[in-house]
């Protein structure tokens, strides 16, 4: 029998006899998606495409920077600044010009997540915040669709393969382990609490790894189970995990539901901080700023010393677009109403706004001048 | 009964250990409650519990050997 692939180029993993002719056909047949083209997507995705998996989409909206170079293997300094969806099609094709490769040179979101996920059979899920690893769980029960889970703290890592019925037909997805997001500020992403390049290459290539076992059907992939590694003691701890009849109802149960389903909120990416009286001496003297009184109309004392909007706390939710400027200072008598002003203003604007309450409010500010 | 625990990520940031001994847990739930009082933050992480590496969901009556895991959700990439 003549060998179909051209240029005896995986003839190294067609000689292993697990492997065969055979499974190359079926990584040829395969259709994977990337989402996140980062630590852990550039080595799945290195991986995959030497593999000859016939058809690979990569997700990323994001633009190469330097901080990612250690860890991000696709990309060189030539790269900085520039699409890491498009850079990373590009650098893959060069590696193997024989599969196809489809660039989203977008952001994931309940828009179009559904129609993204629907081309391919496999998902591999790269991403870095919670939002995204709910909706891509959400996307993949509702289509049916595999996911390999794949995530990193400091120096420890987590390998999962959800939404694969198992022999005896059960499917564990990502919220029957964690129903819930942790609230804000629980879990430091990357940026937050630093990560060494090697894990995310690890767990990214075991990704990789998963993906080319449940295509070939050979060796046991990590279904319905949890692996942890931990890079500083070279420990690997495995967890049966168990499917919640409960978390079925927190999955939005249609197209139309998951679309209308506020994936932000529900991770609550909160951005509201409360703000000691030396960091309000400072940042009085910024003009950008916007300062808010939130107390009611007539409450004394009167604040003469700054300028600043009185926007009382019973009407805020009216008098939101009053407020313009990117960073915005909250207080009130005692600090209690400013924080959930800060809360209000934090679910409305999100990120996009550095939202402040002075803590201890106008009475502390008294106190300390 | 006694209790062994490995603790991963940032709950063993939030204790400084990454195993511990408890004696005297007659179920999960006592378990948590002990671990709250230690730790108070702990009261406020979200964390899957593993009892011999099969992930638990409801209160639990523990005897003979107890391994247990506590394991908290990761988000980097």
């Amino acid at each position: 029998m003549s060998n179909p692939f051209r240029n005896d180029r995986y003839q190294r993993q067609i000689s292993l006899k697990e492997l065969g002719e055979i499974g190359q056909q079926k990584l040829k047949d395969a259709k994977v998606l990337v989402i996140g083209a980062g630590g852990l997507g550039c080595p799945a995705l290195l991986y995959l495409a030497g593999a000859g998996v016939g058809r690979i989409g990569i997700v990323d909206f994001d633009l190469v920077s330097l901080s990612n170079l250690h860890r991000q293997v696709l990309f060189s300094v030539h790269d900085i600044g520039l699409s890491k969806a498009l850079r990373a099609g590009d650098v893959l094709e060069q590696i193997n010009p024989d599969i196809e490769i489809i660039v989203f040179n977008e952001r994931l979101s309940n828009a179009n997540a559904l129609e993204i996920i629907k081309g391919f059979d496999l998902i591999l899920d790269g991403t870095d915040n919670f939002a995204s690893r709910y909706l891509i769980n959400d996307a993949c029960v509702i289509l049916k669709k595999t996911l390999i889970y794949g995530s990193i703290s400091r120096f420890e890592g987590q390998l999962a393969i959800f939404n694969h019925p198992s022999e005896s037909n059960i499917a564990v997805n990502y919220r029957d382990l964690f129903p819930l997001a942790p609230s804000d500020g629980e879990v430091l992403n990357c940026e937050e609490a630093g990560v060494i390049g090697v894990l995310p290459g690890i767990i990214g290539t075991m990704m990789a790894n998963e993906t080319i076992k449940l295509i070939t059907g050979i060796g046991i992939p990590l279904i319905n189970r949890l692996l942890t590694y931990n890079s500083l003691n070279n420990h690997f701890f495995e967890m049966e995990l168990l499917a919640i009849p409960e978390t079925a109802k927190m999955i939005p149960e249609d197209s139309g539901a998951f679309k209308a389903f506020n994936y932000d909120w529900f991770c609550s990416t909160s951005s509201a901080y409360e703000l000691s009286q030396e960091e309000f001496k400072e940042m009085r003297k910024n003009k950008n700023i916007q300062f808010v009184d939130v107390r009611e109309s007539g409450e004394t004392p009167e604040v003469e010393n700054f300028d600043h909007v009185n926007i009382p706390l019973s009407t805020l939710k009216d008098q939101i677009p009053d407020i313009q400027a990117e960073t915005i200072i909250l207080f009130c008598q005692s600090g209690k109403r400013s924080a959930t002003a800060a809360e209000i203003l934090s679910k409305h604007f999100g990120k996009s706004r550095k939202i402040f309450s002075l803590k201890d409010g106008i009475a502390g500010w008294q106190k300390s001048k | 009964m006694q209790v062994h625990l490995t603790l991963f990520g940032q709950l063993a940031d939030i204790t400084g250990r990454t195993e511990m001994i408890l004696h005297d847990i007659p179920d999960t739930e006592t378990m948590i409650k002990t671990l709250n009082e230690l730790y108070p933050p702990l009261k406020n992480a979200k964390y899957a519990i593993a009892l011999n590496k099969k992930v638990i969901k409801e209160n639990t009556i523990l005897n003979g050997d107890n391994n247990i895991a506590l394991l908290p959700p990761f988000s980097g990439g």
